[in-house]
């Protein structure tokens, strides 16, 4: 055993390499520059990106985490450098997402004083962390770290926060790795009742008219395979969510598209028809449920989660299965018997029917007029042969990307899902590209989106990311005044939006760049984005006014979509 | 225990790791579903390094059960369980300081305090130190009742305490459960 005395910030580096961290998303400052002094030593085997703001830094983050399966790590200084990763780490949060965030914190003597740049990150943080934590000494940095990967990637993923005085980083103790022993006050995966696997098989092989809802749980628990399994065996429909839409090839023929507010009209009008809901790694959104006091009452329902207090949270179920997916469905898998439901699902066709002729058809395939979000997406994923990894910003673009990409691969769908937050998309799309270097990364954001995290196209510059950037521009702030349109008597306030030149922009980044205005110049340009190297500036001017359908409008029944204004 | 709106009196005994900032992370549960915490006591519990809170509140079934799950959830809790008043003991103290003369006045005083089980701690010239053990509503009884002589200077409650009746306890066998998963899912 090695006795030699590291600094706390050289235990971190062997810390991270034990947890086979590779990639790290960060920005210097005060309170962490001895990390950043032993970083210089290791950083040919901890690759560290720039970023160019930390809630850059966050959200490329998760999007590294969320196409990976792996944590991912971003390192800020303390103060602002913390508070600037805060809305990521809440994003993180509800969306269930893999990260560390290690920040600096003054030396323990100072806390408290208000020193500068001091703040109480870890008290900022804790309401939107599955933990936060303040390192004080070297001796705790490897325990602490170890801690921090076991619970962010254990069971439900989430955000962890760690706080990392900067006496801790500069004291000495001897690194030591270790295992993670047992904890009192965490249990990963909550142990299964056999009894509810039993009674879950026996609901499905009673169910008439079954439904299966696949969240983005089946993608953290590696499930999709088990879930296609069961789905096949006994026949069940399903729909998914925004989150776990790749998880089922979107061509299965079992797939009835997305759940929810803009989702398929045959999913939602079947979730109110149907005798049994098995859900399956979701959470009963209100994005999804539409009214609660309505949504599927003439169901028996199965919630398969990890998460204990997931369980009867938005809506009461009769059977819940407790555990990891993976095992949970299989084990349900064996006792199911292989069915039919021929004449159920076949019912479903007269709804996948009119939206396809009321409207997909006249948003994917227009004769005339301006260029549709849902035209360029679809033509995206059209070229890109479906296996693009798919990051989307937040608005129509995003519900657009979700409506119109189709889906062969997993962890191909990276978007803001619980918080919905603007600017996640191209910090995202950054994230992305090293945490999938072998894939095609699309990003869609609309001009509002897009300029509330510009700045990470020196990030994309300087790495050279090959971020495909489709910039759906509508001069609007479209999600916004579509309810403006919908339910404010067309009253838009503050939602029309200049924008910059973005071919300067583009150039002035170094980024190729090319502006479509026109139908017939779509297709060449998207050849050419996807066959250019590197990173790629796609802007397409699209319909200003243009609205995202079907909708089921906050509050009503979830049935009741409109399908056309 | 019930109000009219169908609330009932429950009483959270949580175990927690003794680290800084829980007590915020499981008052937060309550406060983000706007539910009123009546008490609250934390101390240290019979289990080395753990600690013992002693909320109580009133809400309904379905609500506590999720606080329950949502506490349970936090790192840092070890378990958490909710009861209503008849499955647990529960007691709680209250310091009075009353005015001395008051109590030389009217020989009601005296009498309640001994209707109340009360101890007189130390008496001067000025004022006289009361405790009294009890039930919730058999302090505030007593407060309401001195309050109408004008005798109490200063009036504190601990907050709620209480131990299960259940005969098995709340731990043992949960941790030694959880370990052995633990250790059979490595
Ligand atoms: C950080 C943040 N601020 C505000 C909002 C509210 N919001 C939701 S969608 C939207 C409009 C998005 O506009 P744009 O990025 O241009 O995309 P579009 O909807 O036009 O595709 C706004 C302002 C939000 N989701 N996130």
């Amino acid at each position: 055993m090695t006795t030699t005395k590291l600094t706390g910030a050289e235990i971190l580096m062997k810390s991270l390499l034990a947890e086979g961290v590779t990639t790290l998303f960060g920005y210097p400052g005060g309170a962490i520059m001895p990390v950043f002094d032993a970083l210089y030593d290791y950083r040919d085997r901890l690759h560290h990106i720039l970023v160019r703001h930390e809630q850059g830094a966050i959200h490329s983050a998760e999007g590294y985490a969320r196409v990976s399966g792996k944590v991912g790590v971003c390192l800020v200084t303390s103060g602002p450098g913390a508070t600037n990763t805060v809305t990521g780490i809440a994003d993180a949060m509800l969306d269930s997402t893999p990260v560390v965030v290690i920040a600096g914190q003054v030396g323990a003597k100072m806390l408290g004083t208000d020193a500068f740049q001091e703040c109480d990150i870890v008290n900022v943080t804790q309401p939107i962390t599955k933990w936060a934590y303040q390192i004080r000494s070297a001796e705790d940095v490897a325990p602490a770290i170890k801690k921090a990967f076991y619970i962010a990637q254990s069971g439900r993923p989430g955000p962890v926060v760690l706080d990392f005085t900067k006496n801790a980083q500069n004291e000495t103790a001897i690194y030591k790795d270790s295992k993670i022993g047992f904890l009192r006050s965490y249990e990963a995966v909550p142990p299964t009742s056999p009894q509810s696997i039993t009674e879950a098989a026996e609901l499905i092989n009673a169910a008439k008219k079954p439904l299966v809802l696949i969240g983005q749980g089946v993608e953290l628990g590696g499930a999709q395979e088990e879930v296609r399994q069961l789905i096949e065996k006994a026949d069940l429909p399903a729909g998914c969510t925004l989150l776990g839409l790749s998880c089922l090839p979107s061509a299965h023929p079992l797939n009835v598209g997305m759940l929810g507010m803009h989702g398929s009209l045959a999913s939602n009008v079947k979730t109110q028809e149907c005798d049994l809901l098995i859900a399956i790694g979701m959470r009963f959104d209100d994005r999804i449920t539409g009214n609660i006091s309505t949504y599927a009452c003439q169901a028996k329902k199965i919630h398969f989660d990890i998460d204990p207090a997931e369980i009867n949270k938005n809506v009461s179920v009769d059977v819940a299965v407790l555990g990891n997916c993976k095992e949970t469905v299989a084990q349900v898998s064996a006792l199911v018997k292989p069915n039919q439901h021929k004449h159920w699902r076949e019912s479903f066709n007269d709804h996948l029917e009119k939206e396809n002729r009321i409207v997909i058809e006249p948003e994917v395939h227009p004769s005339d007029g301006p260029i549709k979000m849902g035209e360029v997406v679809n033509k995206v994923s059209t070229h890109a042969h479906e296996k693009a990894i798919i990051v989307t910003d937040v608005g129509q673009n995003q519900m657009m990307a979700a409506r119109y990409s189709r889906f062969t691969l997993n962890r191909s769908i990276v978007t803001s899902g619980g918080m919905g937050t603007m600017g996640f998309g191209l910090p995202a799309a950054v994230g992305a590209t090293f945490g999938a270097p072998e894939r095609t990364v699309c990003l869609f954001v609309g001009d509002g989106g897009f300029q509330m995290t510009i700045e990470e196209l020196g990030t994309i510059m300087e790495n050279q990311c090959p971020v495909k950037i489709v910039l759906l521009n509508n001069n609007f702030l479209g999600n916004v005044r579509q309810w403006q349109e919908l339910f404010f008597q067309r009253r838009y306030s503050f939602t029309h939006m200049l924008s910059p030149d973005y071919s300067k922009i583009a150039e002035a980044y170094h980024i190729p760049y090319r502006l479509v205005t026109e139908r017939k110049g779509l297709d060449v340009a998207i050849q050419q984005m996807l066959d250019t190297n590197g990173p790629y500036l796609l802007e397409v001017a699209v319909m200003e006014e243009d609205n995202v359908l079907p909708m089921c409008c906050p509050g009503n029944d979830v049935d009741d979509m409109i399908l056309d204004i | 225990m019930t109000t009219e709106e169908g609330k009932t009196l429950y009483t959270l005994i949580i175990f927690s790791e003794n680290v800084a900032g829980l007590l915020n992370e499981i008052t937060s549960v309550f406060t983000r579903r706007q539910i009123n915490i009546e008490s609250l006591n934390v101390s240290a519990s019979s289990i080395e390094g753990l600690h013992r809170y002693t909320i109580t509140c009133w809400s309904d079934e379905c609500t506590i059960k999720k606080v329950n799950k949502q506490i349970e959830k936090k790192i840092g809790v070890v378990r958490s369980n909710f009861f209503t008043s008849t499955e647990i003991y529960i007691q709680e103290v209250a310091l009075f300081k009353l005015s001395t003369p008051k109590i030389l006045e009217h020989g009601e005083i005296s009498r309640l305090i001994r209707l109340h089980a009360g101890k007189i701690v130390e008496v001067n010239p000025t004022y006289a130190i009361v405790t009294i053990e009890g039930m919730t509503n058999e302090i505030l009884s007593l407060f309401h009742q001195l309050m109408e002589w004008d005798c109490v200077l200063q009036y504190v409650r601990s907050g709620a305490i209480a131990i299960t009746k259940d005969t098995r306890e709340l731990l043992d066998e949960y941790l030694v459960e959880r370990k052995k998963r633990f250790l059979a899912s490595k």
